[in-house]
């Protein structure tokens, strides 16, 4: 069964206006490229869950397509705020985003009761903290066995879960090395999912025995898209670059120059644009 | 001989001393990372240092920018992935001191990283808790480090992100939770560490050249002071030298001028 397609039927086939959608990376591997293709496809009303909404959430809010943000640390890591979300938030600019805010705790126990077909999540958490009167989906559950009251959110099911990979091959099974994130139970607690990987490989080849695998039949559509995950980094194919998310930080301050950087280097691109990208990162590593 | 040196990097040399060889630490960005790198570098080279993408026992180079990166899994001893580190290490129990910052702190030392003002009408919307709100209270300890401003250091916090030690007393044992909490404030003037009773954060250590009216007047509630108070050492030269070339290779290496 060939799920191989580009980035845009992939987009086109399993986004949809309104979805919740999941587009998933802690630092390594965020599907930017899928990112500015949802963008490019103006999509909106979309939901969108993330543990650390940075730039990939930044540019999509401040583009539109966003009107409810789900999520557990929203900031330009290392460097400061995510100015497109604040001013939707804030100043409801260019629309109105309703914010639902947790812990990384409950974001990650979320996506792995989804994975686990479970209603929601139970661990011990939010103690003591006044997250719970802003959220009302913090819930807690008394355990059965020791009376220990325990904190509860409802589980994770995005329509859509969106990660960039290292690899595929040629069957469609996909492969994760590195910092892992929460990517693997963000695609087995969605309906859908698109895949972005750098490369498609006839056979992955010798492996540990106990490789990170997606297998064909839990992904959906498969886009190979090298330096996808740029300005994030993909485990050695490349690295973070580190200065374009200071650099982000002036371009993101104000609407007119994020407009503008969005319609130069989002809307008036394709997605192999991408592997020029990592390129040039390589020749001014050297 | 004496080094001058700055309020900042007396500040990180002594959270670094406050950690052990035998601790297991969980490792925010920004300052509790260079002072848990200093610690392993210096008096603690058999810490575990334990970031919250999934990297154990790692031992960067370089300071990460971002919570994850490749040099933190490249260097680790092995990556899990996020919900495993929250569930088996993080709420497992598996993690000795957790160390955190905040733009809001009281005297009991909650912390406040969510938002300065109301929350549905923020004046300063913050990045949010992250994985600070059970770091809080599944951490055996708590070690904070920030630096000491009326601004941050606050009568009342606008929201606690995380808990502390409450409303004082025992505040934490009524709610639950079995662990310390901050049992350090590593400040760029002082350290502070809870009453045994009352729970309030008070001075026991002053920098050197910093006045206990420097501390109050960087403080928005009237500052305890333990009994015996002693000066902090200042920084050896060796702390400062190990400090410095970290720092210089991390500036080298997110492409800066040191």
């Amino acid at each position: 069964m060939s799920r191989l397609m580009s980035l845009a039927e992939a987009v086109e086939a399993n986004v949809r206006d309104g979805d919740t959608v999941a587009m998933e990376g802690f630092t390594h591997l965020i599907p930017h490229a899928a990112g500015h293709e949802i963008i490019r496809q103006g999509k909106k009303r979309l939901t969108l869950i993330r543990m650390t909404p940075d730039l990939i959430y930044d540019q999509m809010i401040g583009m539109g397509c966003a009107d409810k943000l789900v999520f557990s640390w929203g900031g330009n890591p290392g460097v400061g705020s995510l100015h497109r979300v604040r001013d939707a938030i804030e100043n409801g600019w260019p629309n109105k985003l309703a914010i639902e805010e947790h812990s990384h705790s409950a974001m990650a126990n979320a996506y792995a009761s989804g994975a686990s077909g479970l209603p929601f999540a139970v661990f011990r958490g939010y103690i003591g903290t006044d997250l719970p009167k802003v959220n009302p989906n913090i819930k807690s559950v008394t355990c059965p066995y020791t009376g220990e009251v325990l904190a509860t959110v409802p589980s994770h099911r995005p329509d859509v879960a969106v990660i960039h990979a290292l690899r595929a091959d040629r069957e469609g099974n996909v492969l994760l090395e590195g910092i892992l994130g929460v990517q693997k139970e963000a695609v087995l607690a969605a309906r859908r999912s698109i895949v972005t990987v750098e490369e498609v490989v006839d056979d992955f080849g010798p492996r540990n025995l106990n490789a990170v695998i997606l297998p064909s039949w839990t992904v959906g559509s498969i886009a190979v898209v090298p330096g996808g995950a740029f300005p994030s980094y993909a485990q050695g194919y490349y690295k973070r670059f580190n200065a374009f998310y200071k650099e982000w930080d002036g371009i993101a301050r104000e609407r007119d120059t994020f407009l503008a950087w969005m319609k130069e280097n989002v809307l008036n691109k394709r997605p192999e644009d991408f592997a020029e990208h990592v390129r040039n990162l390589r020749v001014a590593a050297e | 001989m004496t080094t001058t040196y700055k309020p900042a990097e007396m500040m990180t040399v002594a959270a670094a001393r406050a950690l052990k060889n035998t601790d297991v630490t969980f490792v925010g960005i920004g300052a509790p990372s260079a002072a848990s790198n200093l610690a392993r570098l210096t008096h603690a080279p058999e810490i575990t240092l334990i970031y919250e993408s999934g990297t154990l026992a790692t031992k960067p180079t370089v300071l990460p920018l971002s919570i994850g990166d490749g040099e933190l899994c490249d260097t680790a001893l092995t990556t899990v992935s996020v919900p495993e580190m929250f569930r088996y290490w993080l709420q497992g129990g598996r993690i000795t001191v957790g160390f955190l910052g905040g733009a809001q702190i009281d005297k009991y030392a909650n912390l406040n990283t969510t938002v300065v003002g109301p929350y549905d009408k923020p004046k300063v919307r913050l990045p949010g808790g992250g994985g600070a709100p059970e770091i809080a209270t599944s951490c055996g300890e708590i070690f904070i480090i920030m630096s000491q401003g009326k601004r941050g250091f606050v009568e009342k916090l606008d929201f606690v992100t995380s808990l502390g030690h409450g409303e004082g007393g025992d505040h934490r044992q009524r709610l639950g939770v079995k662990t310390k909490g901050p049992t350090k404030l590593i400040t760029d003037l002082c350290i502070m560490e809870p009453d045994p009773k009352t729970k309030e954060m008070t001075v026991v250590s002053i920098h050197p050249g910093v006045t206990r009216e420097q501390i109050q007047e960087n403080t928005g509630w009237t500052v305890k002071f333990a009994d015996k108070v002693t000066e902090t050492p200042a920084p050896t030269e060796l702390e400062l030298k190990v400090l410095r070339e970290l720092n210089e290779r991390t500036a080298r290496a997110h492409g800066e001028a040191a």
